[in-house]
């Protein structure tokens, strides 16, 4: 844990600029350190700053104040870690075949970007249709986003997230639009890749059984202005199997969790947080909780 | 698919049947009430007009279609690099909306004149007027189609580190495709008005200069005969556009396909 390949620092964001006495704070003086090819899901209430806290890593948001350092790199500069992300909108481009969809990274991420061309056709092809088998999808390569279903689209979509290997792979809640059999059979999938390429993973998630299942570390968060109340290690065996996400020792770990999250709710509700949630226009948690 | 493909048959023969019925009709209430050529001629006495004069008429047709077709490229390309710049900046389409929305509320007869002033009468004012018709309906819907890329898909591609230039080729231009060609097909017609409202003001070449010098004959038949060109040949360039339509975005369209689960 000495070298964090995530690191923030005490850091604070603020939606509605500086002075704005409206402002939200979605985050405030938030420390997370995250070790390298570690398994973090984020929980807590909603709106409480989890997708935030993926944007600031991923770079697609700056901090109004303190550090965010991933792959002891200050976030945002030219030198960008590989990086894989996925929604729980599996956002396929429809004029594009599937395995062309997820491609996509190789054909903007150097090193592959400069052979693009060459080895789209070949090696980069057989790359994408090798993913593709092995979230079920074998052969449908060829298909237009339309053609498949839901589940379908999420599989080709934690493709596209996987393809060019990222050192981190930031996940949304990417399977909240799911059926309980897929969401589950997704599950098994994402751990088989993970334990195969080892990337640090940062998941949100509001689903507890998905994130003791799946997760090493689970950090719990509090409603906003969100910070890390609680982290818990969780150390079951790996390859994890569904079967265990029914089991006792993780049924206590999930009412565990969810006790935690009720409290943290509870403290929003008694008038705790400073500000009332003002909606901060560029996040895509509030589309979330308003579909 | 059979099923389908009859369906579409007896659209077209339906929609032939229209057409043919609409003259039917026409050169029948000609007839019946006895209405004299100098006010609504009847169809046949406008195709026989249409064939007899066509070698003179010819020329003419050649003159507008060209003018048409030069001021609808040039239009299309102007519409496009300027909803580019608009429509991939936030602050570009805040700053320059107001300006195209006067730009584009003006009447266009009003320009012919001006143009005319400055380039004297002829083909020029003729290719200058289609082009500023037709330029704003194709800048307004690329715009519209580029501001219209999902946020979500756009964090997928700033996460891997994308150009702006990336995201605008791999995303957002495919995504303005549609928008792209439904604006074609109404600046194609615009683009004729643009050139007949041209021609009968300052020309002396091209079908609208022709039913200008018909009109003041009091030549109806050949007025109309005129007008009959120039539905042929909006109707013929609004195909030739919905069919490369078809070709690039049918993504877009994607209607009666069959889906596999």
């Amino acid at each position: 844990m000495n070298e964090s390949f995530i690191d923030l620092a005490d850091v604070t964001v603020r939606f509605g600029g500086a002075d704005n006495p409206q402002a939200t704070l979605a985050l405030d003086r938030t420390n997370l350190r995250i070790a390298q090819g570690d398994f973090v899901a984020l929980v807590g209430p909603s709106g409480c700053g989890k997708s935030t806290i993926l944007k600031l890593v991923g770079g697609l948001l700056s901090p109004s104040s303190g550090g965010v350092i991933v792959n002891s790199r200050e976030v945002g500069g030219p030198a960008r870690p590989r990086i894989g992300l996925a929604f729980q909108n599996p956002t396929m481009l429809p004029w594009l075949t599937i395995r062309d969809n997820i491609m996509m990274p190789l054909k903007i991420v150097e090193p592959f970007r400069q052979h693009y061309r060459a080895k789209k056709k070949g090696e980069y092809a057989a790359r994408a249709d090798a993913l593709l088998a092995q979230v079920g999808l074998s052969g449908l390569g060829d298909k237009r986003p339309w053609q498949l279903s839901g589940g379908m689209l999420q599989r080709a979509s934690l493709c596209r997230a996987l393809i060019h290997e990222p050192q981190l792979l930031l996940l949304d809640e990417p399977f909240g639009a799911l059926d309980q059999f897929t969401r589950e059979e997704l599950w098994a999938i994402l751990q088989t890749l993970w334990l195969e390429q080892k990337p640090t993973v940062l998941l949100v998630t509001h689903d507890l059984r998905e994130a003791a299942y799946l997760a090493n570390r689970i950090c719990v968060m509090s409603a906003r202005p969100g910070r890390i109340l609680e982290e818990r290690h969780v150390d079951f065996a790996r390859p994890r199997s569904i079967e265990l996400s029914y089991a006792p020792e993780c049924a206590e770990l999930v009412q565990a969790l969810r006790m935690r999250i009720a409290e943290a709710r509870s403290d929003m509700a008694s008038g705790a947080v400073p500000t009332l949630p003002v909606k901060p226009v560029p996040s895509i948690d509030i589309v979330k909780e308003a579909a | 698919m059979k099923l389908a493909l009859t369906t579409r048959q007896r659209q077209r023969m339906l929609s032939a049947f229209a057409i043919v019925a609409m003259f039917v009709i026409w050169e029948l209430i000609c007839v019946a009430f006895n209405i004299s050529g100098l006010v609504l001629p009847r169809p046949s006495a406008v195709f026989a007009v249409l064939f007899e004069k066509m070698p003179l008429l010819w020329p003419h047709a050649v003159q507008t279609l060209y003018t048409t077709v030069t001021g609808f490229a040039l239009g299309v390309l102007a519409g496009i690099l300027i909803g580019l710049v608009i429509g991939s900046s936030r602050f570009a389409y805040d700053v320059a909306y107001p300006l195209l929305v006067g730009f584009s509320s003006i009447p266009k007869v009003a320009v012919v004149p001006i143009f005319v002033v400055w380039f004297g009468a002829g083909t020029v004012p003729a290719v200058l007027t289609s082009m500023v018709i037709c330029m704003f309906p194709v800048v307004v819907n690329v715009a519209t189609g580029l501001a219209h890329t999902e946020p979500e898909l756009q964090d997928v591609l700033k996460v891997l580190g994308a150009r702006k230039l990336d995201v605008l080729w791999n995303v957002g231009l495919p995504r303005a495709l549609p928008y792209l060609f439904a604006s074609l097909k109404i600046a194609i017609t615009l683009a004729f008005v643009g050139t007949v409202l041209s021609e009968t003001v300052a020309a002396n070449k091209g079908i609208g200069n022709v039913m200008m010098i018909a009109s003041g004959n009091f030549d109806v038949p050949l007025v109309f005969a005129g007008l009959f060109i120039l539905a042929a040949m909006g109707v013929a360039l609004y195909v030739v556009s919905s069919m490369i339509e078809q070709r690039v975005t049918g993504w877009a369209t994607r209607g009666n396909e069959v889906v596999i689960t």
